[in-house]
């Protein structure tokens, strides 16, 4: 037993988890923010995958990789622009539009890649993000190699948690965008503008999104395919629930994914345990499931989720 | 400044019902059309060669209906399940369930030959049922939202069927992960000789009319209704709106059910991991084109059916890429989407000061 924990937690371990970790970061946070704003965005699946594709499309032609991330971060804006104009200014359901942009947005990205690249017999890579050892830091021993020696978009990741969560709890938008969230009526009383508030909800959403996308084809892989998100997008939808729509709690459940995904890769590596991975693989969903039972009679959901606003209605 | 306003109608022409949709389906086509250009085709061309190829002959007829048949039954089930305001998104999830089953019973050995086809669309029916049921009690006993619930379930059961195919269910001699054959008795019959037209497509055809009198014509398709339109007013009226909810996520999950089990026993004779697109998901965009409305998923499915098919026609006589019809159908749910506003709302142009 210890031999096959000794080799499981190899050096290596931890720093995978973060990196594993990081589109979930990104992505949920995105989810976060238009949830708070009382829009729950089904379109995450696809806008991931579409901003994925553009991203690394960018990238491959330019040569740039922060360019890809640039315009993986537009298009999660105008997908998010969309999911908004069909929400917020239609009022339309959420559930459905949601679907309806992941579907668009999916096709688009297989439309796309197609139309660009053809049918190559390999896929086309590129040089994917390296890692940034950060001086001093990265040399602490044990903590060093698994935080400090990563990509930069693993950093971004590391600090939007603080940045979101202080965003959120201690700034005017923050505050009206919660209200909005809770009770648009009030908001609108006290004079927050609620359409206005979700659409740059909504459009934040995307572009966090986007940059989950960008990292998945340019920082964990170096190519695009059709399956590079895989369900990525669902299981941002499970942590924020699991997180009770707080930035912390929500990270720290993406951690504890990647933790699992990690020490799955590596049994199966190992080829010592047996049981089947996808056992792994569908836990987050099984838990998530069972969290949504466990907590949802003093469930801490934005009052005002699914809920389109209109001004003339009461 | 002009401003668009909405104004609820009173009470929505009937007329709507049929121009809604085409002008959902229209729209959708002329926004396509941006993609077909890009793509360096005629758009003309590529789009007549999308929808007449599907149509151009017998073999070419058939296969759409083979095509809709999973479609059909995945369009009911969300009509369904959302005329009682379940938000069942999990078809896919529940067509793999059906899927399992009838492999399962169709391979089983010992039974009597006769039984094994109607054995298998039981099971089948019955498991897509019971899997539907899942985030039906979690809705009405734990207030868990359906939609987050029956979506991740989708992938919680597709995860279990990967895990069934790369397990007991592997193949011993090739090593690939799918099921074994179903024995010969459980093959569905083929309807028309020469072609792949088997009993699960007229399954579906006639699933339709049939779910269409189940909704109008008896008391469960009117509590359903009932419950779906006003929860409170049904209570009051002595329906118990958690039993009602069950029981349409039962009907749901087991026509989605037989969309698996169509799919296994007419088509592949195995589940593999790569058994259905997307049908589930496909579903609901087809239900919100029927308006909810049985008799209209078949026209609908079939749109979806020639789309598909057709897609490759064109895709090699145009070099336009076939995901032209995941773009079409996502839009399509969107444009219709957006055209079911004016059933209930009419669009004004007020001037601001």
């Amino acid at each position: 037993m210890d031999e096959i924990l000794a080799q499981v937690f190899q050096i290596g371990f931890f720093a995978a988890m973060i990196r594993i970790a990081t589109p979930l970061i990104f992505a949920t946070l995105g989810e976060l923010f238009a949830e708070r704003a009382g829009v729950l965005n089904l379109g995450i699946e696809g806008i991931m995958l579409l901003s994925a594709m553009l991203g690394f499309s960018a990238a491959y032609f330019s040569g740039s990789l922060w360019l890809g991330v640039l315009v993986a971060i537009a298009a999660g804006v105008l997908a998010g622009l969309l999911m908004a104009g069909l929400t917020v200014t239609l009022g339309l359901s959420q559930h459905v539009s949601g679907i309806g942009v992941t579907m668009l947005c999916s096709g688009l990205a297989f439309f796309l890649y197609r139309l660009i690249f053809g049918q190559p017999s390999t896929p086309p890579n590129i040089r994917a993000f390296e890692t940034v050892a950060l001086p001093w830091l990265s040399s602490i021993p044990g903590l060093g190699p698994v935080l400090f020696d990563q990509h930069a978009l693993v950093y971004a990741a590391l600090i939007l948690v603080p940045v979101a969560a202080f965003v959120l709890r201690r700034t005017p938008w923050g505050l009206a965008l919660r209200t909005v969230g809770e009770n648009p009526h009030a908001a609108d009383s006290a004079g927050v503008s609620v359409a206005a508030t979700r659409y740059q909800a909504l459009m934040l959403s995307g572009a966090l999104m986007g940059v989950a996308g960008a990292f998945l084809s340019m920082a964990q892989f170096n190519a695009f395919t059709f399956g590079v998100i895989s369900g990525r997008g669902w299981v941002c939808i499970a942590l924020v629930v699991f997180g009770q729509w707080n930035p912390w709690r929500s990270a720290a459940g993406a951690l504890l994914f990647a933790l699992i995904d990690t020490l799955q890769l590596r049994l199966q590596a190992s080829g010592v345990v047996n049981v089947p991975y996808q056992v792994f693989l569908m836990m987050p969903f099984v838990l998530t499931i069972v969290g949504m039972a466990l907590v949802s009679r003093n469930a801490r959901a934005p009052a005002a989720l699914l809920m389109p606003y209109r001004k003339e209605e009461r | 400044m002009i401003r668009l306003r909405l104004e609820r109608r009173d009470s929505s022409p009937v007329w709507l019902s049929l121009v809604l949709p085409v002008a959902a389906v229209l729209a959708t086509l002329l926004l396509c059309s941006g993609l077909v250009a890009m793509a360096g085709a005629n758009v003309w061309t590529a789009y007549s060669t999308l929808f007449l190829s599907a149509l151009s002959s017998r073999v070419h007829l058939v296969e759409t209906f083979v095509k809709a048949a999973p479609l059909i039954f995945t369009g009911l089930a969300v009509a369904v399940a959302f005329r009682a305001k379940f938000w069942n998104i999990g078809a896919e999830g529940q067509l793999l369930a059906g899927a399992m089953a009838a492999a399962f019973v169709g391979a089983r050995e010992g039974l009597p030959a006769w039984t094994l086809v109607p054995l298998m669309i039981l099971a089948g029916a019955a498991a897509g049922g019971l899997w539907a049921c899942v985030p039906a009690i979690l809705r009405t006993r734990y207030r868990v939202d359906d939609v987050v619930s029956s979506l991740l379930l989708n992938s919680v059961i597709f995860y279990a069927m990967t895990a069934l195919l790369d397990g007991p269910w592997k193949d011993p001699l090739s090593g690939y992960p799918d099921s074994p054959d179903i024995l010969m008795e459980a093959e569905f019959p083929i309807l028309l000789q020469g072609t792949r037209l088997h009993l699960g497509v007229l399954l579906a055809v006639v699933a339709a009319p049939a779910i269409w009198w189940v909704m109008r014509r008896t008391t469960l398709g009117f509590m359903i209704r009932a419950v779906g339109e006003n929860p409170v007013a049904s209570r009051y009226a002595g329906i118990q709106p958690g039993a009602v909810i069950l029981k349409a996520a039962l009907l749901s999950g087991a026509l989605a059910g037989l969309a698996g089990v169509g799919e296994v026993g007419g088509l592949h004779m195995q589940v593999m991991a790569g058994i259905s697109p997307g049908y589930g998901y496909t579903g609901i965009v087809i239900a919100m084109l029927a308006r909810l409305n049985p008799l209209g998923i078949i026209p609908a499915a079939l749109f979806f059916a020639v789309t598909v098919t057709g897609a490759e026609s064109m895709s090699r006589a145009t070099g336009v890429p076939v995901f032209l019809a995941e773009v079409i159908q996502g839009t399509a749910l969107l444009a219709m989407l957006v055209a079911l506003l004016f059933n209930t709302y009419r669009i004004r142009i007020a001037s601001h000061g």
